[in-house]
């Protein structure tokens, strides 16, 4: 996938609103393969509804997300399980990692079924994102910042287009979230991918080609 | 997949499943056994010998004090045959023929010993046998007579016979192996030949021979004698139907052998069965339910868990698995469980009816297993379906 085109974009919640002033909503916009995106905005303006767009997770919206020329809207269930092995990775805000999981099978996971990094591999980026011992810990006994790198990786584990970063270094100081960064982009250059981070505030320090406000 | 049934096993209740499998094991067990039963005791109630096809009814007159004199008529007259041939009820009606000349048979023993006994032969048209035409026919140019015994005479010579005078049993099989020489003998006239046993009827209580037989015998041995059938075979559509007790009763006729009686027999049979079976069906169903709503539950309880499997990438058939090989493994094993059963229990019920009933067959239990096979099929079917659906409403955010 080399583009994703949002046409009009607007979710129901805000239809009726006369008051928005965005860069995205209601606008159109295309987001390319291989460039880095800053997407801001205050809370409750629509940044997670906006990624849960992308990765087909809710469609309550109006206007239309393309993939480079298909709607989304006609995307099967199928396609979109694809998408999300192959082309899209995303760091939610919530994180959704499985706590009764340690921290390496709750990567592993995510590499069983796309079978794109070798163990070896993963215990690199745990030892460079400082979290090396906590290979064996149970998700569930680790800091949000922990979980939040353990989230990241599990986000590198997979071929994608575009990778979708949801505040992924809020709870991060920023020497964490600088080496978070750099790890992230030695993978993502690699890949050619392109970045979206949103951000209500603290956002990852990166060499954005665009900033969006929503 | 390790790693998926290692997350979604949390909450999978041992106790549910236990309850599930015990319940599905009882209904399973319930429906193969009831089954098999019917199969396997329905042919003793002579509905279907393999020799005399079904819903055939043999009719004779009531014998009197005249009979016992000689006075009466027992025979059926034509008339008598046609007016029975014109009932709604009655889709053909034959007279059995008899032998009108004297019959004796011998058979040579192991060790010198020979038995021999006289008898009598009766026929009935061909249409009314079951037995393989290449066994059932006559050649007068090559004279073996083919016989059809009644059931009852193996059992009087097995068990009474052959038990008190130290002689081997004979089975159905190796009566079929048995030389038997026919002497037959009228006006001075004597015939020599060999017969063979083709077959037993529980049905027809006289020793059978091929009409063609009969019609040549008779025109050799005794061919001025026209006799009267004493008993009549006839074909109904119906044996149940009321219109024949009257019929047979308003003319003093009996039946040879409580045909009706079996019919009944076999009617509450099938009742009694097919409300076992129903029994058995809602047990199953209500364990079926039970394993349902357990899974529901577990779905439930990690909704989470299976909507973050969806949202990296896993499809909504791969977050299903390990609950549909959980339902259907225990299907499975539910059903491996049931089929040993019902061959251990059947083999302690088919002692006792061996016991009882010498001349039982033993049908397959194969088609008892197809059913079996058959219900697993559909409840794992139902089973993938539910548990799928229920993924899909997750991943449409209908939970």
């Amino acid at each position: 996938m080399q583009n994703i085109t949002l046409h009009q974009l607007l979710p129901n919640v805000f239809r009726g609103r006369t008051d928005i002033q965005s860069d995205l909503w209601q606008k159109d916009l295309v987001l390319e393969r291989g460039r880095l995106y800053l997407v801001e905005a205050q809370s409750g303006k629509g940044k997670s509804s906006f990624c849960s767009f992308l990765t087909g997770y809710r469609n309550d919206y109006a206007g239309q997300i393309l993939f480079d020329t298909t709607d989304t809207r006609q995307l099967s269930v199928a396609q979109w399980s694809r998408l999300r092995t192959c082309s899209i990775s995303t760091v939610f805000q919530e994180l959704r990692l499985f706590p009764e999981l340690t921290a390496l099978e709750n990567v592993l996971i995510k590499n069983q079924l796309t079978r794109y990094k070798s163990v070896s591999q993963i215990r690199q980026w745990f030892d460079a994102l400082g979290i090396g011992d906590k290979l064996n810990a149970p998700v569930a006994q680790m800091s949000y910042g922990q979980q939040q790198r353990v989230a990241m990786i599990r986000a590198l584990v997979q071929p994608m287009d575009f990778l979708l970063l949801d505040e992924p270094v809020s709870h991060l100081d920023d020497e964490n979230a600088s080496i978070m960064a750099e790890t992230m982009m030695q993978e993502v250059r690699s890949q050619g991918a392109a970045v979206v981070v949103t951000s209500i505030g603290k956002h990852m320090l990166l060499p954005y080609n665009q900033t969006i406000r929503l | 997949m390790k790693l998926i049934w290692k997350l979604l096993r949390r909450h999978v209740s041992i106790l549910q499943l236990a309850g599930f499998l015990l319940a599905n094991l009882l209904g399973m067990l319930i429906v193969l056994l009831s089954i098999q039963f019917y199969r396997d005791v329905n042919p003793l109630f002579g509905q279907d010998d393999g020799i005399i096809k079904p819903d055939y009814l043999i009719v004779n007159k009531q014998v009197g004090a005249l009979d016992a004199l000689g006075l009466g008529a027992s025979g059926f007259t034509e008339e008598e045959i046609q007016d029975l041939r014109r009932q709604p009820f009655c889709k053909r009606a034959d007279g059995f023929v008899s032998s009108q000349y004297k019959v004796s048979c011998s058979l040579g023993l192991e060790g010198g010993v020979s038995m021999g006994t006289a008898l009598f032969f009766e026929s009935v048209p061909s249409v009314y046998v079951d037995a393989r035409e290449e066994d059932w026919k006559f050649d007068a140019a090559n004279p073996v007579i083919p016989i059809i015994l009644p059931r009852n005479y193996l059992s009087i010579y097995n068990f009474g016979f052959a038990s008190s005078q130290s002689l081997p049993k004979i089975s159905e099989s190796m009566a079929g192996m048995l030389d038997l020489n026919v002497r037959m003998s009228a006006a001075g006239r004597t015939e020599t030949m060999r017969a063979r046993v083709v077959g037993f009827s529980s049905r027809i209580n006289t020793i059978l021979v091929p009409e063609p037989f009969m019609q040549w015998s008779n025109a050799l041995l005794a061919p001025e004698a026209t006799p009267q059938p004493s008993r009549l075979i006839v074909e109904v559509g119906n044996p149940a139907d009321d219109a024949i007790v009257t019929y047979l009763e308003k003319h003093h006729y009996e039946l040879e052998q409580d045909k009706l009686d079996s019919g009944r027999i076999t009617y509450f049979l099938k009742v009694v069965t097919a409300l076992v079976v129903g029994v058995g069906l809602l047990i199953s169903a209500l364990s079926f339910y039970i394993l349902m709503l357990s899974i529901y539950l577990l779905v439930q309880k990690n909704t989470e868990k299976l909507r973050n499997l969806l949202l990296i990438g896993y499809t909504p058939w791969q977050v299903g698995a390990p609950y549909q090989c959980l339902a259907v493994g225990a299907n499975a094993l539910v059903l491996v469980v049931a089929w040993l059963a019902v061959w251990l229990v059947r083999r302690c019920y088919m002692d006792m009816l061996w016991n009882m009933f010498p001349q039982i067959q033993e049908p397959s239990l194969l088609p008892t297993f197809a059913i079996g096979l058959g219900l697993f099929l559909l409840v794992a079917l139902v089973d993938v379906a539910a548990i799928h659906h229920r993924v899909m409403a997750i991943w449409h955010r209908r939970e």
